[in-house]
């Protein structure tokens, strides 16, 4: 009876006054090791990829690095002098100037095992700076933001969880347009798009830095499939996202020189 | 309180084992371990596995899932419940007996789980839900042996 009582009690609590954020952080922290266990056979599995090569295949590697390198480095070439033009013509514009966002690395521990819930667990926490609302993205696009941050780790909703929603533009010509998750990790819908908006199939969708939660400008998801049906009032719009949300291993945390100043 | 901490580290693993990393299309299979292994517990040892340890145990679990505090713990305690009125009946019930009374208990289990989770908004959209009570029932037999031969071994009592 006394259990019942309690669990109702916790459920209201942190179903409709979200008290218990402080609680849960803690309680998290305490959570890590078995995280940090149930990761230890895919760590073995890295260490091996890693250390248990032949040299052959490492010097392959290498050479495929170079040629990724050199190209990197080529197309990075121009960016110092574009950014200075940038910011000259942003100045002359009265437009506030882009700042770089600066970002950490951090490594994925966990996924959450309920298929209903989108999450992640990755290893940095309240002692690396991490805080709730914090942008998450791989090498390819935005993968989501921290929703629950404990001393050691943190908890990430990604972007295709069905409660999750993001203010998004296209990259074209800067339609604004919301994207939702589905529950699908493949799938975000564009929600309210009229049958007369200028979207195409391909279309790249990138953060509008709307809402003020992520900086604007990382690649979101490549729009998939576009239904117009005059029945209805707005057009059905799938975009997939460009990160690799199933795979990604490693995942930058972007802290915006924005959250900086308001520290 | 002989043997107390072989009923922790059993927990520990079910608990490693409930957020192991699992491919895509096993995730709606995963058996509930944590739910199996408080099973064992409570028709071993009723006296001292009881509600509040389900209680615990369910409130460890959100925090790992990442789920909203109380829905574990709400379905394991009413696992737990169950288990403590049944325990007598259970334990003279025959292998496959059990695993049909465990099927109902994991499913119960589950359906409180989705309960709580329409509650907020993300329910599943299909049956599947119910497909860890299978997988727990089909690994009964095994987490029986396995919990019985640790308790007699280490002497839980």
């Amino acid at each position: 009876m006394l259990a019942i009582l309690v669990i109702l009690g916790l459920i209201t609590a942190d179903l409709r006054y979200n008290r218990l954020e402080t609680t849960r952080s803690l309680l998290a922290t305490l959570g890590t090791p078995v995280y940090w266990v149930a990761d230890l056979p895919l760590r073995l599995r890295d260490w091996s990829d890693k250390y248990l090569h032949s040299p052959l295949s490492l010097a392959e590697e290498n050479e495929r690095l170079h040629r990724a390198n050199l190209i990197l480095q080529g197309r990075s070439q121009q960016m110092a002098s574009l950014q200075a033009e940038n910011v000259r013509l942003r100045a002359l514009l009265n437009s506030s100037a882009l700042l770089r966002d600066d970002v950490l690395v951090a490594e994925l521990i966990g996924v959450s095992p309920d298929p209903v819930r989108h999450q992640l667990v990755i290893n940095k926490g309240l002692a690396d700076g991490v805080f709730v609302g914090q942008p998450l993205i791989d090498a390819d696009g935005l993968m989501g933001q921290i929703v629950e941050v404990s001393a050691i780790s943190s908890r990430a909703l990604l972007i295709t969880d069905a409660t999750h929603s993001i203010p998004v533009q296209v990259n074209r010509n800067g339609v604004r347009a919301i994207a939702e998750g589905t529950g699908s990790l493949g799938a975000l819908e564009i929600r309210h798009v009229s049958a007369t908006t200028d979207i195409e199939l391909g279309d790249l969708l990138v953060t509008s830095g709307l809402g003020g939660r992520f900086p604007e400008g990382y690649p979101v998801a490549v729009v998939t499939e576009i239904e117009r049906d005059p029945g209805r009032a707005f057009a059905r719009v799938v975009a997939r996202p460009s990160a690799a949300l199933d795979r990604s291993r490693h995942v930058l945390l972007v802290f915006s020189t924005q959250d900086r100043r308001g520290n | 309180m002989q043997g107390y901490w072989v009923i922790l580290l059993s927990f520990f693993v079910a608990g490693v084992l409930a957020v192991l990393p699992m491919p895509q299309w096993l995730q709606w299979v995963r058996p509930e371990w944590v739910a199996l292994c408080l099973i064992y517990w409570v028709i071993a040892l009723p006296h001292r596995v009881g509600i509040l340890t389900a209680l615990l145990l369910g409130m460890g679990l959100d925090i790992l899932e990442g789920a909203m505090l109380g829905q574990n713990a709400f379905a394991l305690v009413v696992v737990a419940l169950l288990c403590l009125i049944l325990y007598q009946r259970l334990r003279v019930f025959s292998l496959w007996q059990q695993a049909g009374t465990v099927f109902v208990l994991v499913g119960v289990n589950q359906l409180v789980c989705q309960w709580v989770q329409n509650l907020q908004g993300i329910g599943a959209p299909s049956l599947l839900f119910l497909l860890p009570a299978v997988s727990s029932a089909l690994l009964w037999p095994l987490v029986l042996h396995l919990l019985r031969e640790l308790r007699r071994q280490y002497a839980v009592a």
